[in-house]
């Protein structure tokens, strides 16, 4: 069965040529020479900076064991802030697709709308609201829901917040796609079969929204894993995280292999996390 | 007393959904305010209501500088990802060749790669060539990530068309190349410009990929970055509202126009 | 409306045959279509008849065979190429084009002057003149429908094809387009070969149809022969419906045959019969019966010791199962007129008929044919 119905053969290699070539060069190409990098050692008695290839495999194990609390720390994070952010956007999700009428594209477009502003602002603005100088903290403070000297910027609290903050979007509009999909006359034929609101959720909505949920998961985690920024910007050198180690051992640190060695184990373990849960989880087509 | 809870349970998820869309922009909000604060260079402490900043959004030292970056590598980067991005599209979404699933692979693999191994990679890549980090190397860095995304959204459109429209335009006399330009380009081409939209936002607004391979060049996101230490001058806040409201403009407008083009 | 095209004449399909792998959708398809005749495909689903008018378009390419428009091989040349349009099930209207400018399409893409002429004129061949302006998504199915139409017909194709154009009206609309149709065709003088799997529709319009099953033609033929004289069970059953009542030609009487249905006998004319040897299938249509009580003269053929299992009164006739002897149960459609009172649930009554309305199948037919579509053979034919 043919798509179009005539096609000539040729076609597909040459649209693909350029952009295929182009990720080539510049992304897989870039990864093998990470790779090589990973491998190598420091020349001896030569400038900071110069490296030669010695395919030292034990670049990775030394680098693993002196960052493993990194490693455990931005899994760790990026699980919570990917929980709290599906937590918070599949009921907004669910409101937008059901409760929304006719201003469901509005709604969509504020889901998206403080995409608008620069990253960085957003960040920045929540390390000055939950600073000493924004309103939260005082505020706590006074209605003893917090003690005096408790501060919520430079803590771990901070960086998950901004985490979960900053990828609300990407969990939110997966699963807004999904649970729009839904046919509402499924819903109906349930609560006629007997059904109340809460069982339809539980047995019709929610099975039919998975492919949305493990898509946003993934659109969450995979980014919040090899974070960096929030963690710069909200935490304290007690909450670096993988992508602050990797970032200053390529700029402050000059060690470039330990840097590549610690991307690709980032890049492995994730892989392995997402593989395991795609398996778990059951979908086979997400792009 | 029933009829009160009875309200709530019905409503519980608007409220919910009214508290959520508040926590969403009160950051947003928090960046408009304080563009409007006399604060001089530093912007931390509300000191005063002023148009000042907002008036001269070139001001404080680099700012524009760093906009003005940003925007040249947001467009060169949407325009060469959206190009090769759409035809990646095309080639994928509409015939089957061998090697069609290794293809759909390599497109969803920079969208899985954390952002620190892409920009690190491509990093170590510059170097190993003597190339020094700057303008150009950041925009190739970009279409990198930013095809992928067009790739998607191209072909979701694609996937979406009646095959049947185009047998239609060849029965009716239009040969292969006409029929592309005539029916199969005009109903995808939303696609297209949403996957543009897509590439220039996540370009501008990049911080990871940029940071590791612009070198001395400065872009915005890094510009606010590096003087978060200090304090952001309010200017920098002016830009960031001034983007929202443009973007959100746009977006509105566009839903306006595609409402009244079903309509009329 | 625009000038005729030079390649004109009959269709004629020779040894078409199509296969996806496996599957042959299409099974060595001889059939020639006159021009200026209104030709229907009629089948069921899956039957091929949608890949035969794909293949008459351009849109597919047979496996074997070939396809010509008068003097002029057509089988592989593009569908741009081929003075041929057709009316897509799904009416395959240009969503981001005005309705004048879906219409103008075909005239455009040909360089053809005078579009607007052409426009107009169609447009009024519908009815549809004041939606010239509107997109498609604001016309209604039957304005679609007839839109599409309007943008094949503009061209004055040498062939205009239909595949189930009508299927998704509703029934008053659906028998109105029918009409238009038929009235169009004539008027405007084109080939119209429309593809269906509705039999009322294919004997309203057609001048000849072609039944397919399976990827054959099971016959071909003007409505009345298909009907009157089916040669085999599947068109016997599909068009319209038929009672077969299996049994053995035993004798001769002149230009008739006799038969032993069960013990009773028939009469059947030598020239109704397809069978090939003494084992047959005897058939009659449902209206043909006429049910009478025991006390009543009979004429003509004459079967006794039925009894009436189940009455259904739909208001022009009445429909009867009569439980016969051996065991089947045989359809009768008596008319709703004064002349017989009805029957009632448990009588015992006799069927007769006039003897010339009987047909006869091979004996080795299945009866069963026709009948009824098994939802799990239903292959998507469209592909």
């Amino acid at each position: 069965m043919s798509k179009s119905g005539i096609s000539r053969p040729g076609t597909p290699y040459l649209l693909l040529l350029p952009g295929v070539a182009f990720l080539f060069t510049f992304f897989l190409w870039p990864i093998a020479n990470l790779a090589q990098t990973s491998t190598q050692t420091p020349v001896a008695g030569g400038d900071t900076g110069e490296y030669e290839q010695s395919l030292r495999w034990q670049n990775y194990i030394d680098a693993f064991l002196e960052n493993k609390e990194q490693f455990g720390r931005s899994f760790l994070y990026a699980a919570i802030a990917t929980v709290a952010a599906l937590a918070i956007a599949y009921p907004l999700a669910y409101a937008i697709a059901f409760k929304a009428g006719k201003y469901k594209n509005v709604l969509l477009v504020l889901v998206v709308a403080p995409f608008f502003t620069s990253f960085l602002l957003r960040t920045i603005a929540w390390k000055q609201i939950l600073g000493e100088q924004g309103f939260v903290v005082p505020l706590l403070r006074d209605l003893h829901i917090i003690a005096p000297s408790t501060t919520l910027t430079s803590s771990a609290f901070a960086v998950v917040s901004g985490m979960t903050y900053n990828f609300l979007p990407f969990m939110t509009l997966p699963i807004y796609a999904s649970i729009d999909r839904i046919d509402p006359r499924t819903l109906e034929a349930s609560g006629d079969l007997y059904a109340n609101g809460l069982t339809t959720f539980r047995k019709v909505t929610l099975p039919l929204s998975m492919p949305g949920v493990v898509a946003g998961t993934l659109l969450t985690f995979i980014p919040a894993a090899g974070d960096y920024v929030n963690a710069a910007i909200l935490g304290s050198p007690q909450t670096k995280m993988i992508g602050n180690v990797i970032e200053s051992r390529f700029f402050k640190i000059v060690d470039y292999p330990t840097a590549a060695a610690l991307s690709f184990t980032l890049m492995a373990a994730i892989l392995i996390l997402v593989t395991v849960y795609i398996r778990k989880a059951g979908t086979d087509e997400l792009v | 007393m029933r009829t009160v809870s009875r309200w709530f349970q019905r409503n519980l998820i608007r409220i919910y959904a009214v508290i959520a869309f508040t926590y969403l922009l009160i950051p947003v909000a928090y960046t408009v305010a304080f563009s409007f604060n006399d604060g001089g260079k530093s912007n931390l402490i509300w000191k005063g209501f002023t148009f000042d900043n907002w008036m001269n959004p070139c001001g404080a030292p680099e700012v524009c500088t760093a906009l003005g970056n940003s925007i040249k590598i947001g467009f060169l980067a949407t325009l060469f990802s959206t190009i090769l991005g759409t035809m990646i599209a095309f080639a994928i979404g509409r015939h089957k060749f061998r090697g069609r699933s290794t293809t759909n692979l390599m497109i969803f693999l920079p969208m899985a790669t954390p952002e620190i191994v892409l920009g690190a990679s491509m990093l170590s890549l510059f170097l190993t060539l003597k190339v020094n980090p700057g303008f150009w190397p950041t925009v190739l860095a970009h279409v990198v990530f930013c095809m992928s995304f067009v790739v998607v959204t191209v072909k979701a459109r694609i996937a979406s068309l009646d095959p049947r429209l185009e047998q239609a335009a060849m029965d009716l006399y239009a040969n292969e190349f006409e029929t592309f330009r005539r029916v199969t380009l005009p109903l995808v081409a939303p696609g297209i410009a949403a996957a543009a939209l897509l590439a220039f936002s996540l370009s501008f607004d990049d911080f990871i990929i940029t940071n590791f391979n612009s070198g001395t060049m400065t872009t915005f996101p890094k510009f606010v970055y590096v003087s978060a230490a200090r304090g952001i001058p309010p200017q920098a806040n002016v830009i960031g509202s001034a983007m929202f409201i443009i973007a959100l403009t746009v977006v509105i407008l566009g839903q306006i126009v595609g409402r009244k083009r079903a309509v009329k | 409306m625009s000038e005729k095209s030079s390649i004109q004449g009959d269709l004629r399909l020779t040894n078409v045959t199509k296969s996806y792998g496996d599957f042959t959708a299409v099974n060595d398809l001889s059939l020639t279509i006159p021009e200026g005749s209104f030709f229907a495909l009629l089948g069921p689903s899956g039957c091929g008849k949608t890949t035969t008018l794909r293949m008459v378009a351009g849109l597919e390419e047979p496996t074997q065979g070939t396809i010509s428009l008068g003097s002029t091989d057509i089988t592989y040349t593009k569908p741009y190429q081929r003075p041929i349009n057709t009316v897509f099930q799904n009416y395959a209207l240009f969503p981001h084009l005005t309705i004048f400018e879906n219409i103008a399409f075909g005239l455009r893409r040909r360089g053809i002057k005078d579009v607007k002429e052409q426009v107009e004129k169609a447009l009024e061949l519908v009815e549809l003149s004041h939606l010239s302006a509107r997109k498609p998504t604001q016309l209604s199915g039957g304005q679609q429908q007839r839109i599409a139409l309007a943008r094949a017909i503009v061209n004055r194709p040498a062939l205009l094809l239909l595949d189930e154009p009508l299927g998704a009206l509703d029934l008053k609309l659906r028998r109105q387009m029918q009409i238009e149709l038929k009235w169009i065709q004539k008027e405007v003088g084109l080939t119209f070969v429309h593809v269906t799997h509705d039999q009322e529709e294919a004997m309203t319009m057609a001048d000849t149809i072609a039944v397919m099953n399976e990827g054959e033609i099971e016959q071909l033929g003007s409505p009345a022969d298909l009907y009157d004289n089916p040669k085999t069970a599947f068109v016997a059953n599909f068009l319209g419906q038929s009672n077969l009542i299996k049994g053995t030609i035993t004798g001769n009487d002149g230009d008739n045959h006799i038969v032993d249905l069960f013990g009773q006998k028939i009469s059947l004319a030598k020239n109704r019969s397809h069978a090939v040897d003494n084992s047959i299938f005897a058939g009659i249509r449902p209206e043909k019966f006429r049910i009478s009580r025991l006390a009543t003269p009979f004429s003509g053929n004459v079967l006794s010791g039925g009894k009436i299992e189940d009455v259904s009164y739909i208001g022009v006739s009445t429909q009867y199962q009569v439980l016969m002897p051996w065991g089947q149960e045989l359809m009768v459609f008596e008319q709703n007129d004064d002349a017989v009172a009805p029957f009632s649930v448990g009588e015992d009554v006799n069927i007769s008929w006039e003897a010339g309305f009987t047909f006869a199948l091979r004996g080795d037919e299945d009866a069963e044919a026709g009948t009824e579509v098994n939802p799990e053979e239903i292959i998507e034919d469209d592909e």
